[in-house]
């Protein structure tokens, strides 16, 4: 009984979203010329990315924050099943992701790089460099993260891109409004904080498969 | 009908299964999945609307790339939650789910 | 018709059917295999959409640590269970 109402009330949700949809007047705003006339000031010449780090770069400042908290929350879940009985990794794939480790970091720092001219930028980079940390742990290579044993240098590096954010946007909340760049220094200020963010970025998305893996990663 | 306008509306439809999903499974695992879906519509009607006009537009190119971000981090603390409730209490839909695998 | 068309129409009937699938596949691995398959093809929309960052990240992230983080997930509660049912 429940099921059929559901079913009917999502039919009747999806058709009238449907007929929102096809019969939307066109919008007074548009936001790709406002962009498109900013361009020379934001720094860099992708248009994605001048809207993500400087006239969006607030919406980024929290997502790194949001990713930070679903890190810890993920850690506070505590610690899993004790682990199974370790089987060897192939050989094979050990030697795979040896070989393929290295030009998957230089891919990274190019998707970083190519940020400002075309398609590319932090998050690709650091999911590209977090998935290159996951095959190295499916073979083998990289043991787990444990939530109660986490070095200096890694929180260094969990935490860092998003400090390093913060503190770029309080030093320009001193010397005017949140998150305005210098025109000038507009390019340098957004590679340094993509630099910051593709780390921790790595780092963070790479922990949340890390940090839940089924190895108790060398503790006793 | 332009090709965007089409992808917006594949949106809505995927976003209503995705609804109809997270109200209807029993099984958290594939109410983690629907969720997901629910979130990709959304993101299909973003950026299917803003374009219909022919042009592509770097707004909602931002906001989905954050979306979709976020929505792997939300994943990934859900999927934490649900194997340690697995662990603490007995599911007995998720042994009786997987025992047909 | 124009070839562009088709290809969109044919793209969204697989995104349809895959989502779909999802949820209503029998087994719960089919479900996770059809969600990464489902990641794959909106890779394919967001290049149709003319949005090569977002297919960048989705293929990444939407398909590819999802994925892995859906298969571990899968992976853990059948040892679960049968590490339960050992007992």
């Amino acid at each position: 009984m429940k099921r059929a109402i559901v079913i009917a009330a999502a039919l009747v949700f999806g058709g009238l979203l449907i007929n929102a949809i096809v019969d939307l007047p066109s919008s007074p705003v548009n936001l790709r010329i406002a962009v498109a006339d900013n361009m020379a000031k934001s720094g860099v010449s992708h248009p994605v990315t001048a809207v993500l780090l400087n006239f969006r770069g607030y919406d980024t400042l929290l997502e790194i924050a949001v990713l930070l908290l679903a890190l810890i929350g993920l850690m506070a879940a505590g610690p899993m099943l004790p682990p199974p009985p370790n089987q060897p990794a192939d050989a094979m794939l050990q030697k795979l992701a040896r070989i393929a480790t290295p030009p998957v970091i230089v891919v990274g720092g190019y998707l970083l790089w190519a940020g400002a001219f075309r398609p590319g930028g932090a998050f690709q980079a650091g999911a590209v460099l977090a998935a290159a940390m996951v095959l190295l742990h499916l073979s083998g290579l990289l043991s787990a993260w444990n939530a109660q044993l986490l070095p200096l240098a890694r929180r260094v590096i969990l935490v860092g891109g998003f400090v390093l954010f913060l503190c770029v946007s309080v030093a320009l909340l001193a010397a005017g409004s949140l998150l305005q760049y210098p025109p000038e220094q507009a390019g340098l200020l957004i590679l340094l904080i993509e630099s910051g963010l593709t780390l921790s970025l790595a780092a963070i998305l790479a922990g949340l498969f890390l940090f839940l893996s089924r190895d108790n990663g060398g503790a006793p | 009908m332009s090709s965007e306008l089409l992808f917006a509306v594949v949106g809505a439809l995927i976003f209503t299964l995705g609804v109809a999903g997270t109200i209807l499974v029993a099984n958290l695992l594939r109410r983690i999945l629907a969720f997901n879906l629910m979130g990709s519509g959304a993101f299909l009607v973003l950026v299917g609307l803003a374009q219909r006009g022919g042009e592509s537009d770097p707004v909602p190119h931002a906001m989905v790339l954050t979306g979709i971000v976020v929505a792997v981090a939300a994943t990934a603390l859900a999927l934490a939650l649900l194997r340690k409730q697995h662990e603490v209490k007995d599911s007995e839909e998720e042994l009786t789910e997987i025992d047909d695998g | 018709m124009s070839a562009a068309l088709a290809f969109d129409l044919l793209l969204s009937t697989a995104l349809v059917w895959s989502a779909w699938r999802t949820i209503t596949a029998n087994r719960l691995d089919q479900a996770v295999v059809m969600f990464i398959v489902f990641g794959l093809l909106m890779t394919l929309a967001w290049c149709r959409l003319r949005a090569p960052d977002i297919a960048l990240a989705e293929a990444a992230i939407g398909a590819g640590l999802t994925g892995a983080l859906l298969l571990d997930a899968l992976g853990a509660l059948r040892k679960a269970k049968t590490a339960r049912r050992r007992q």
